[in-house]
């Protein structure tokens, strides 16, 4: 049989678990208000971001972890989390940048240097490692056409108009468990602010790092597209190879108003762990858009390939006419990984459209759950929905489920749903073998085919290197 | 000097063993018919020959340009030029049907040493072939056989195969499915390969094919053997006996 040969194809090294060597100032463990007071002290935040920390830390202590995903995992030990890790140098320009943290994001394959074009097109990076922004590049260029690219910290202090009106108005601060502790003690993160009628000139991507021990990540994203504006913003992020699992918590808020658009990408690559369940990333990850005015859309594309839990529901609140929201999703798991994933799709305004294209995929002892909420108010008239949720198993020990869930108060709407299993069968494999292709480039072929329809949503650049990142996870061990 | 020789082949398939020592030379140049009734074991002969994973040798061997081929790898056996048109082609969603021939093409050429294909070098090279085969040339932009008709899918086949060139060509049912139109393109691409050199081992059913694709040899599968050899003349007698009053030679 070819299982044995698929299993082999499948166990992909990590490639990215080296450890960056800089000296880092860390918090001891623990989280209370003196934490809290320590992280804004540390990033000069004015008295009211304080205070509304301190007010979700209170919210927190009063809420219970949610256990209602399909996901097995060692309980949590929050006050064995350090909650602030920074390179030790303060860090003004790309100048003072540690060379190894340079060279660490050019084995990344992310180059900081100002001159970086992909493809020709220039792509603005924000990188974070551990709790702080390292740098951002292309700002001022960006400031001539009015957009706003930085750090959350520094938006805090910079721009406290828009941070105090947006920030939380899409994810409330006591929104869930893992996003109310996030709103306690986010480090770092990225603010975008599109003006109107702009039309961002280029790729907006920030790269995050886990790199200290014992540390967890809470990186906490906004990004606003003012009326008529239009931005693409990509995210990856990776950490290194540890026995024990780290914690990441991470919000994303996207505020998109009357006929602006946000396209936003993901590629996840935090680290999985072994193959027995030892080390890897918790990822509980919230991230919610909302088409406030008419004809507002919003895209989510995530490439989830890494963390050993995967929790994460990326969602659009349809709230303006016409306004559409959309889901690609590719989530791999293999090795003992575990995702439950999804979003959710509310329709509030009238003809609004949603679609949802889900594939995931398992391999190994890997478990891979879609959980899909699609609701549509009673004023949501002329609303659709398409969803397709389609899963791939590799050998037969990992698994796959999928729960759709749809709430409707409007009779006429459209809604429609199409879920597949398939199992990469061995005459599609043999066939291909038949053919001259080897094992391992026949399973590649195979997965690339049926991940076809979200990589297509990705920006050139980021599909490539999507292909790349699954080929490394999937058959990094064969050859 | 045969090409490919199979010897006192047994072979099962799960608990049920279906050759029970086959015998088979395919000289160079020339076309065999494997004809037999159902479950005489024609296709896991096919099977056999290019290694599929539900096949387990039990003795015997298969020895292809004099080496044994019983422990190659499939791919190693394909890229050696040992060929099968499958009976029932799979589907393949989200790979597009050129970009997997080029791969299989682009494997090929680097088994052999030589330059590999660019897209558009190798859509040129394609051409004449798609023509030949009177294939519409949005068929190798849509996935691999998906959604494709039955005619579609074995000439899809019929096209891999003047591609990769092979040495040794397996036609499982090859006429399966097939209306006139589609018969006669995939004959004529067939016919188009005999080079005086390439073997044939056209396994069917029914003499239908045979009208197209001359044969060389027949030979009489029963009970996971081979029973009887002859020349094009047996077709008739087939036809009209059936396969029950044959004769083991």
């Amino acid at each position: 049989m070819a299982n044995e040969g698929l299993d082999k194809a499948v166990s992909g090294e990590y490639a990215l678990g080296f450890e960056i060597d800089i000296e880092t100032e860390t918090v001891p463990p623990g989280l209370d208000e003196s934490t809290i007071a320590f992280i804004s002290k540390k990033k000069e935040e004015p008295e009211w971001m304080l205070e509304l920390r301190l007010k979700a830390l209170k919210k927190w202590e009063t809420m219970t972890e949610p256990h209602w995903g399909k996901l097995d995992y060692e309980p949590i030990d929050y006050q064995s989390i350090s909650y602030y890790a920074a390179p030790k140098e303060g860090i003004d320009s790309l100048d003072e940048v540690d060379p190894k943290i340079l060279e660490a994001y050019e084995k990344l394959g992310i180059s900081l240097e100002e001159q970086k074009q992909l493809a020709g097109v220039k792509v603005a990076v924000d990188a974070v490692v551990d709790s702080v922004s390292v740098k951002t590049t292309y700002s001022e260029e960006l400031a001539e056409h009015g957009v706003i690219f930085c750090s959350i910290s520094e938006a805090i202090r910079d721009y406290p108009e828009l941070v105090k009106k947006y920030m939380f108005s899409v994810v409330p601060m006591a929104d869930n468990y893992f996003a109310a502790l996030n709103s306690a003690v986010f480090t770092d993160g990225t603010f975008v602010y599109i003006p109107k009628g702009v039309r961002c000139p280029m790729e907006l991507s920030t790269y995050f790092r886990i790199n200290a021990m014992n540390t967890g990540q809470f990186e906490r994203t906004l990004i606003i597209a003012d009326e008529g504006s239009h931005v693409s913003y990509n995210e990856g992020c990776s950490a290194p190879t540890r026995d024990e699992h780290q914690l990441h918590a991470a919000v994303v808020e996207l505020v998109i108003l009357k006929d602006a658009e946000i396209k936003y990408s993901t590629i996840q690559n935090w680290y999985p762990g072994d193959e027995t369940g030892k080390g890897g990333i918790y990822n509980f990850v919230t991230k919610r858009a909302i088409c406030e005015g008419d004809n507002a859309k919003v895209s989510w594309t995530q490439v989830e390939t890494g963390s050993a839990i995967t929790w994460k529901y990326p969602s659009c609140i349809l709230k303006g006419d016409n306004s559409i929201g959309e889901f690609y999703s590719v989530a791999v798991t293999t090795l003992a990984q575990q995702a439950d994933t999804g979003t959710k799709m509310i329709h509030i305004g009238k003809n609004t459209s949603s679609t949802i294209i889900s594939k995931g995929i398992s391999a190994m002892k890997g478990q891979n759950t879609y959980r899909g909420l699609v609701k549509i108010g009673a004023n949501a008239t002329g609303s659709r929905n398409y969803s397709e949720c389609d899963s791939l198993l590799i050998g037969s020990n990992c698994g796959a489920h999928t729960f759709p869930y749809l709430e409707s108060k409007d009779t006429q709407g459209q809604v429609e749903h199409e879920a597949t299993t398939s199992k990469i069968s061995d005459e599609q494999l043999f066939y291909l073998r038949q053919r001259g292709i080897n094992e391992e480039d026949a399973v590649s072929m195979i997965v690339h085919g049926f991940c076809k329809q979200v990589f297509s949503q990705l920006p050139m650049e980021y599909a490539v290197e999507a292909k790349a990142l699954l080929e490394l996870t999937l058959e990094g061990s064969v050859g | 000097m045969s090409i490919m020789k199979i010897e006192n082949l047994q072979a099962k398939i799960g608990d049920k063993q279906i050759l029970k020592g086959l015998n088979l030379e395919l000289e160079p140049g020339k076309v065999h018919a494997i004809m037999g009734p159902n479950g005489a074991g024609k296709s896991t002969l096919s099977k056999a020959l290019v290694g599929h994973y539900d096949i387990e040798i039990l003795g015997g061997d298969i020895t292809y340009k004099g080496k044994s081929i019983n422990e190659m790898e499939p791919e190693e056996r394909a890229l050696e030029g040992i060929f099968l048109s499958f009976q029932h082609p799979v589907e393949i969603p989200g790979v597009n049907n050129a970009y997997f021939l080029r791969t299989a093409l682009n494997a090929k050429l680097k088994h052999q040493g030589k330059e590999e294909l660019n897209a558009a070098e190798f859509l040129r090279a394609m051409k004449g072939h798609l023509e030949m085969l009177g294939m519409k040339s949005d068929m190798i932009s849509r996935s691999l056989n998906e959604g494709f008709s039955g005619g579609e899918k074995k000439r899809n086949e019929i096209l891999q195969m003047l591609i990769l060139e092979p040495e040794v060509i397996i036609l499982d049912e090859i006429d399966s499915g097939l209306d006139i139109d589609a018969l006669r393109a995939v004959s004529e691409g067939i016919n188009k390969m005999k080079d005086g050199k390439r073997s044939f081992l056209v396994i069917t059913h029914y003499s239908r094919i045979l009208d197209y694709i001359e044969p060389d040899y027949i030979h009489v599968l029963k009970d996971g053997k081979v029973i009887k050899t002859a020349g094009p003349e047996l077709v008739p007698y087939l036809e009209e006996h059936g396969y029950d009053g044959i004769e083991e030679d």
